[in-house]
């Protein structure tokens, strides 16, 4: 006890913080979408991965730059958002929210066996994009793409949030979110505004998808990462921006702190117990206002 | 059903409105708006009143509900390919039953969230002071959470919104629900000054007949699901008749209607 390496808890920590960053990016990306359209999209996941196969193919396969490659990966997410929109949930306004939450199930696997198609099942790499030199905060290490991938990330959520908050577009999506009906009779477009959910949050999945693809590696799993993502977003609540944030580092603290001292294989079973203990206490997530479906 | 003549601004002819493909709510109702008029819609409880708003604003469809006969004519154009949004947009607008203010947002916000029903109109500009001359306490709270309103001051933010939209016909449902003697009289007295100083046509839907004709020109008794009476306002609020068995305004309290009483019975199979 007394020889608690205390630089290595804030070293652990500061990771813990920085993939939390990105957690909170793809937790936004649900967030959006739900928010507007009551959508539990659990093809999350599968969706940062897509972005990521997009980069790839751009920025690898055909060489392109890298601005121009994540440019146009998330361009072309945003297309694949309202594609998704149009032809899957559209036709599913006004069913039941286990139906539609089903699609999103299939929709997962679609864009897996998408993938597995096109690019095969292997591993493969993303070029390296970020500075590669150590980041030091004080004397803790930070690994560089984690500490960039942060800044991103949460350059990223402070840009949706302003625009969410004096954008004109911003307080439809919210009054939209907050009474669908009212929303129509004040001369909102609503179905356009769920149109434009899907792309935005298809847009920042990509985002998310080419940071955490180029931190670790691509791989048609790599949609695991939306369960993550779901805890994030059930711990600050649905329908809640700040608390796709909060709950994005609750979580990667957490997985980081019990990934070292308690190992590896801990990880989910924290997270999974954590998420279990707030929602006993905060049973709508620690800032969401709407009660989460019964499916 | 003759044609509008050109004076007026709104028609319903002769609509049937069925929710689920299976209850049937209104069986032939028409009525006439004349511009710049307020015309009243009385009726009990269950008469059709708020369906008939809907069917006319479009947002019937967002409960399964369908206008399966009949016409609704805004300004000479029929409106039945207008998608609800475009309706708003080409000047009518719902202040729904309930106030549905946007809680999670401001006073600002909600007034701001109603400027989408100027897009497309040319040199249209959100006018905010007019909302704010008409309702100085919602410029005291404008950045205050709409949540935390009164009963009162929800519905002239509700108003408020639909100021800033100018319309040319304003529905407006029960605007007196769940307010104060004193507050009824207070927002009816501006709804009366709106209708006559922006020039706004209205088609106001209430519970309480005595306050609503007061204000209205004309007015509509509807029944389960069409007029059974109409006329000039102040000859419906002077007719024994219509007091006792329309408007329960009778000395004792047994107003009920032969038709009421079917309809609780047709409610009851509903039920049941
Ligand atoms: N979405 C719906 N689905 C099925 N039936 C409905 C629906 N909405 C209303 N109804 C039925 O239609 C009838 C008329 O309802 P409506 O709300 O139009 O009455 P109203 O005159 O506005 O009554 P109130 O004065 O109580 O507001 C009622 O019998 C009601 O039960
Ligand atoms: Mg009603």
């Amino acid at each position: 006890m007394i020889d608690f390496d205390w630089l290595l808890l804030f070293e652990v920590s500061l990771a813990g913080i920085g993939s939390g960053g990105l957690y909170a990016l793809a937790g936004l990306a649900f967030v959006l979408i739900f928010k507007a359209t009551k959508v539990v999209n659990l093809a999350i996941g599968e969706m940062l991965m897509m972005g990521a196969y997009f980069f790839f193919a751009m920025a690898s396969t055909l060489g392109w730059p890298i601005w121009l490659g994540v440019v146009v990966a998330v361009l072309g997410s945003g297309a694949l958002g309202a594609l998704i929109e149009r032809l899957l949930i559209r036709p599913m306004l006004g069913e039941s929210p286990i139906s539609v939450f089903m699609i999103t199930i299939g929709l997962s696997s679609i864009l897996v066996g998408a993938v597995e198609l096109i690019w095969g099942a292997d591993q493969m790499r993303l070029p390296d994009f970020m500075p590669s030199d150590p980041v030091l905060i004080g004397e803790a290490m930070v690994p560089p793409k984690i500490f960039y991938g942060f800044l991103v990330a949460t350059g990223l959520i402070a840009v949706v949030l302003v625009v969410f908050r004096f954008w004109r577009g911003g307080i439809a999506l919210r009054a939209t979110a907050s009474d669908q009906a009212a929303a129509y009779s004040m001369g909102i477009n609503v179905p356009r505004v769920f149109s434009l959910a899907w792309v935005v949050g298809a847009m920042v999945a990509a985002i998310a998808g080419i940071i955490v693809g180029s931190i670790s590696s691509l791989s048609p799993t790599m949609g695991v990462f939306g369960l993550s993502v779901l805890v994030v977003v059930i711990v600050g609540g649905l329908d809640s921006v700040a608390g796709a944030l909060v709950g994005g580092i609750v979580v990667g603290l957490v997985e980081a702190w019990s990934g070292t001292y308690l190992g590896g294989q801990y990880k989910m079973l924290s997270t999974f117990s954590l998420l279990v203990l707030i929602l006993m206490v905060r049973p709508y997530g620690l800032f969401g206002t709407h009660e989460i479906e019964r499916l | 059903m003759t044609q509008a003549s050109p004076d007026v601004v709104l028609s319903i002819n002769n609509i049937e409105v069925i929710y689920n493909k299976a209850v049937q709510v209104l069986r032939g109702l028409s009525l006439r708006v004349p511009r710049g008029q307020i015309v009243a819609l009385l009726g009990s409880n269950g008469a059709g009143k708020t369906t008939t708003l809907k069917a006319v604003s479009g947002l019937l469809a967002l409960e399964d509900g369908e206008m399966t006969r009949g016409s609704v004519v805004l300004d000479g154009v029929d409106t039945a390919r207008l998608k609800p949004h475009e309706l708003v947009r080409s000047g009518l607008f719902h202040v729904m039953e309930g106030r549905r203010v946007f809680e999670d947002l401001t006073i600002e916000e909600n007034l701001i969230s109603a400027t989408y029903a100027l897009s497309g109109r040319r040199a249209a500009s959100a006018d905010f002071e007019l909302v704010y001359e008409y309702f100085p306490r919602l410029f005291e709270r404008r950045r205050g959470l709409a949540g935390y309103l009164s009963g009162g001051e929800q519905q002239m933010l509700a108003i408020g919104r639909a100021l800033i939209a100018r319309p040319k016909v304003m529905l407006l449902d029960e605007p007196s629900l769940g307010l104060s003697p004193l507050l009824v009289e207070n927002i009816f007295t501006i709804i009366a000054r709106i209708n006559r100083e922006q020039g706004v046509s209205m088609l106001l839907v209430e519970q309480n007949a005595s306050v609503a004709l007061a204000v209205a020109h004309t007015g509509y008794i509807m029944e389960t699901g069409k007029v059974v009476i109409d006329g000039p306002a102040e000859k419906l609020a002077g007719d024994p008749d219509v007091r006792e068995f329309y408007l329960g305004m009778a000395g004792e309290g047994a107003a009920r209607s032969f038709r009421d009483i079917k309809h609780y019975k047709r409610r009851k199979r509903w039920l049941s």
